[in-house]
């Protein structure tokens, strides 16, 4: 499973330009679907039939990155976040666009470090004219981080495991599903970043009777960190709440319950800050009970998101379950 | 000229009948089925057999200015309605009520105002219009509370084919969707005036539910701020640069295929164009963006300066060639464009 | 039961948004005495139905309420047993320290969210507002009991009773939005006395203080002729400006602005006049901040009012509000439903 999520976390994709890694994500799932759906904002929708109640899963493909907004005579280009970006994290990065050209972040001289705004820093390409500029990337291009994928053995680290690991998960589930207790639709959704945009439009389109949305989550096991009852290495979590949901209660029991029948690790999350597509799904229509199973990950919106391969694996064998559960509701 | 009038018209958001009426008496003769609702929103709907359903969108609406209670000397206060900034209040004439009752927005003289003072916000709170009324009994008789209040700005050109006015931002939008309104299109067309832009894109998501289009286009006043002490770089728009099309805001991502197509038809018919160069404020697409199942959209934008103040600055040409831009690209449709 | 009977449990029962489980039983339970049916939906809203008369198409008029109430929520459990705590909705940190709470964990617990004794306070503290994330609860207990009893996301409540200040003026935690619920029982009971043509949806909403979310699903669900949202708004108090506020005891402020419909305040307002309701103008421009900012936007749109109900030092435990309020505004829309027609409700599109 490791080269899977190394080939989706090496993968482009920031919100708004998701057509590479939907194409990877495509091909893998293709021979374990029964049908596979693109909707107008780019959601990937991929239908496994197991007769009974429709179970929306969704786990987001987007990824933060830069928005080009314009070039100047030199071939330094400025730029804007895409997604909850913050300049900090990007001193010292570099970043890559959908054609291949990599830059390297720079930024103004600056009294203090603490007035480091994002129009205050520039991606240099490393050409010295606009037109040089101009062969390579155009206003209005977008770029990801540049970050290969490491395996430190129980830890993996790379950028956008928020929310590729996710993405993993739920194609690993597909493949290994032996009886699924739904007609599961599995979206991998567009635009969680910019603000659950993929999920609410598709969740409207599916009318699934309940949702649950796979995603990471913060933890409290770093040195002088939040308060948070999350740890690398004891399970995925089922989510309470975070800003954007408050999780159906019937939906968070079921979870539990799946959980502990199959002797699987979980912990509960409150998530303080921060939202997930659940909190789309949730409120669409007349309103979908919805749930979250999430990863554990530490250093989240860095280009060095870290997961533990455990809480990775017990989240595959825990959404397995989910699938071959039937919410009663 | 439909721009004076639009601009001049009184329609702070939620109360835009001035703006819906003389839109609806300008496009009479050119489309039989209005659709309204409940907020609202005028639909100029444009039907046909075949092809994809087009919403186009501009909103009615202005920023302005609320009455929230009137004092014993008959000064009244007020609440902003949209995104106003304090410091562009002081020393302006209005119009409050629909009457367009005449008042000024004071401020204490210079000389009664100690150094310090001179340096800082006149918070809007702290801020009254005066009718001339000499209690609060004769200020109740021209005016009540919850009265709208508009910038009493009058519409003229100046410069080398400028213009300057209020409430650009939308209704150099709304003149460019009127003016396509008046050419006939082989597919269903719902020309979409909104309200309630300014206090949260309102309007246009319910106007959305009810069009279910396929694909939709938002015409905008947005901001241009190509004025001294601007790095090149830190323009949004440039005035005279053409429309501009947004790649991104805070509420929305723009259609990449229907990006392209503008861009082609742009450059293949000399049109000037250019895309926004910040990401900053959201419009209307955002919430028709995520309507139902999902809209694809793109925002095309008219460059003003000093928008939402009493004053703003376009360029006539820009809005003449976003109506050029618009009509070439629902044309390319007609001849089978898919997003 | 009468209404105040009504208020006084409801606000004493707990019901933090997301968990309003055990206040929604009891408000289903006492809308079932005066509606014609009580359902729940996928969000917990409690929807009662009051059919109207007469036979064919009746306007729909949706009333809403919120039952949810701010509160606290247990995010990790320390080596010695305290709980640290995150808010649901908006919790003034300093209005918690000091206080008595329940902890609704597997049983409910009473805590106490204690403080440093002034005598070891730094003088340069002495003015600052304690952070809540320096806050704890106090369960008395041992931690391994502790853990047996709370879990992660386990709710919390103030420990509060009903008060009666006087006559009419009643204090309690939960008056926002409960009164609102009392309001619409009230109204239920008034429209027994009276004819009225349109069906009346009696929602108590569910998640309004994280995002109004509740009152999005449930209008979608019954989509409305007329969503009418009751809530509370700032009464009259000394330090805040008289055009913020307003007085108690002086009936309901009605609302109007760009989301309000303007014939349906206007109606409002008539009806007011013509029954001699004494009311108050709520001037709101843009957002009212209440359930209707929700409801007005819902599918193709629903024509909207807002009424309020006056309460002093909203968001404390203390939340104090007028009976007379109640009263008046539950019968106010009583008179109102009572007046829709079907033809009322097509001029609601004439703009």
């Amino acid at each position: 499973m490791k080269e899977l999520i190394k080939r989706l976390v090496e993968t482009y994709g920031p919100a708004g330009s998701e057509e590479s890694i939907r194409e990877v994500i495509m091909e893998e799932v293709r021979p374990y679907v029964d049908e596979l759906h693109v909707d107008a904002l780019g959601n990937l929708i991929a239908l496994k039939r197991g007769g009974g109640k429709k179970l929306m899963l969704a786990s987001h493909m987007d990824e933060i990155g830069v928005m080009v907004t314009s070039i100047d005579e030199n071939g330094f280009l400025r730029f804007y976040g895409v997604g909850g970006i913050s300049p900090f994290s990007l001193i010292g990065n570099r970043c890559y666009f959908a054609n291949g050209t990599v830059g390297v972040f720079g930024m103004e001289r600056l009294d203090a470090m603490k007035d480091l705004t994002m129009n205050k820093m520039f991606i240099d390409i490393g050409v010295d004219s606009r037109e040089a500029a101009l062969e390579k990337v155009k206003v209005g291009d977008v770029a990801a981080i540049k970050r290969e994928f490491c395996d430190l053995g129980k830890r993996l680290v790379s950028k956008a495991m928020d929310d590729r690991i996710a993405c993993a998960i739920q194609i690993e589930a597909l493949k290994q599903v032996q009886n699924p207790a739904y007609d599961i639709y599995a979206v991998f959704t567009t635009q969680e970043e910019v603000g659950l945009r993929g999920a609410r439009v598709a969740a409207y389109g599916i009318t699934p009777d309940i949702g649950i949305a796979v995603d990471v989550t913060r933890t409290g096991d770093t040195p002088k960190c939040a308060t948070m009852a999350v740890c690398l290495g004891k399970g995925p979590t089922v989510k309470v709440r975070d800003s954007s949901v408050l999780c159906t209660p019937a939906v968070r029991r079921h979870m539990e319950e799946v959980a502990k029948a199959n002797d699987i690790p979980y912990q509960l999350e409150v998530l303080e800050a921060g939202g997930t597509d659940a909190g789309a799904i949730q409120l669409t229509k007349s309103g979908i009970p919805a749930g979250v199973m999430s990863i554990p990950c530490r250093y989240i919106h860095t280009a060095s998101e870290m997961v533990d391969y455990d809480d990775v694996l017990n989240g595959v064998r825990f959404l397995v379950k989910l699938m071959e559960t039937e919410y009663q509701g | 000229m439909l721009l004076r009038r639009l601009t001049e018209a009184f329609g702070p958001s939620g109360f835009e009948h001035e703006v819906r009426a003389i839109l609806q008496e300008e496009l009479e003769q050119y489309v039989s089925v209005w659709q309204r609702d409940a907020l609202g929103n005028l639909i100029a709907c444009k039907e046909a057999a075949n092809g994809p359903r087009v919403m186009l969108a501009a909103h009615m609406d202005e920023v302005g200015l609320m009455v929230s209670h009137v004092d014993d000397a008959g000064l009244l206060h007020f609440h902003k309605v949209g995104g106003i900034d304090d410091r562009v209040l002081v020393s302006k004439p209005v119009f409050v009520g629909k009457e367009r009752v005449p008042g000024v927005i004071g401020a204490k003289a210079i000389h009664l105002q100690k150094p310090e003072e001179r340096t800082q916000v006149i918070p809007h709170r702290s801020l009254f219009i005066d009718i001339g009324a000499k209690s609060k009994d004769e200020a109740l008789e021209k005016v009540k509370i919850g009265d709208y209040v508009v910038f009493a700005t009058k519409y003229d050109e100046f410069g080398q084919g400028l213009a300057k006015g209020k409430a650009f931002d939308d209704r150099a939008g709304c003149v460019v969707l009127a003016e396509v309104l008046k050419e006939e299109f082989n597919f269903p067309l719902y020309g979409a005036f909104t309200v309630q832009e300014e206090i949260g894109l309102r309007g246009a998501g319910v106007a959305a539910y009810a069009i279910e289009p396929d694909m939709a286009i938002v015409i905008e006043g947005t901001t241009c701020n190509d004025v001294s002490g601007m790095d090149e770089h830190e323009y949004s728009t440039v005035l005279g640069g053409g429309p501009a099309i947004t790649f991104m805001d805070t509420a929305s991502i723009g259609n990449r295929a229907m990006i392209r197509e503008l861009v082609r038809l742009a450059e293949e018919n000399n049109i000037p164009y250019q895309f926004k160069g910040t990401v900053t404020g959201g419009n209307d697409a955002g919430r028709i963006n995520v309507s139902r199942a999902g809209v694809p959209v793109v925002a095309i934008s008219i460059p003003c300066r000093y928008i939402h103040s009493p004053v703003s600055v376009m360029s006539l040409a820009d809005m003449e060639n976003t109506i050029a831009l618009i009509k070439l690209f629902l044309r390319s449709i007609e001849g089978g464009f898919r997003v | 039961m009468q209404t105040k009977e009504f208020l006084k449990q409801m606000v004493e029962a707990t019901g933090v948004s997301g968990s309003e489980c055990r206040v929604a039983d009891f408000i289903s339970r006492v809308y079932g005495e005066v509606c014609d049916d009580v359902r729940r939906d996928v969000l917990g809203n409690v929807i009662g139905f009051k059919k109207g008369s007469g036979e064919g198409k009746r306007p729909a008029i949706m009333l809403a309420g919120h039952m949810d109430e701010i509160g606290l929520m247990v995010t990790q459990i320390d080596d010695k047993g305290f709980l640290k705590f995150t808010q649901v909705g908006g919790v003034d940190q300093r209005t918690l320290v000091a206080q008595e709470v329940v902890v609704h964990g597997r049983e409910d617990l009473v805590g106490v969210i204690g403080h440093k004794p002034p005598h070891l306070v730094p003088p340069e503290d002495r003015n600052k507002a304690i952070p809540m994330n320096e806050l704890q609860i106090d369960l008395g207990l041992p931690v391994e009991r502790v853990k047996e009893l709370v879990r992660v996301g386990d709710v919390v409540t103030v420990k509060r009773s009903f008060v009666e200040l006087g006559k009419d003026i009643v204090s309690c935690k939960a008056m926002d939005d409960r009164a609102a619920v009392a309001v619409i029982y009230e109204c239920l009971q008034e429209l027994r006395k009276l004819r009225h043509t349109a069906d009346v949806y009696a929602v108590a909403t569910t998640q309004e203080e994280v995002g109004l979310r509740g009152a999005t699903v449930s209008t979608y669900g019954i989509n409305p002729d007329i969503g009418i949202a009751i809530d509370v708004c700032h009464g009259a108090m000394p330090g805040v400006p008289e055009q913020d506020t307003a007085p108690m005891g002086k009936g309901p402020s009605i609302a109007f602005g760009a989301n309000i419909h303007s014939k349906v305040f206007d109606q409002l307002v008539k009806l007011a006049k013509e029954y001699n309701i004494p009311y108050t103008l709520d001037p709101t421009p843009a957002g009212t901040g209440t359930d209707l900012w929700a409801m007005q936007v819902v599918r193709a749109g629903i024509p909207t009012a807002l009424l309020s109900i006056p309460c002093r030092y909203m968001h404390t435990s203390v939340e104090t509000v007028s009976m007379t309020d109640i009263k008046l505004s539950g019968r106010l829309l009583a008179y109102f439903i009572a007046s829709v027609d079907a033809a009322f409700v097509e001029g609601l599109l004439c703009y």
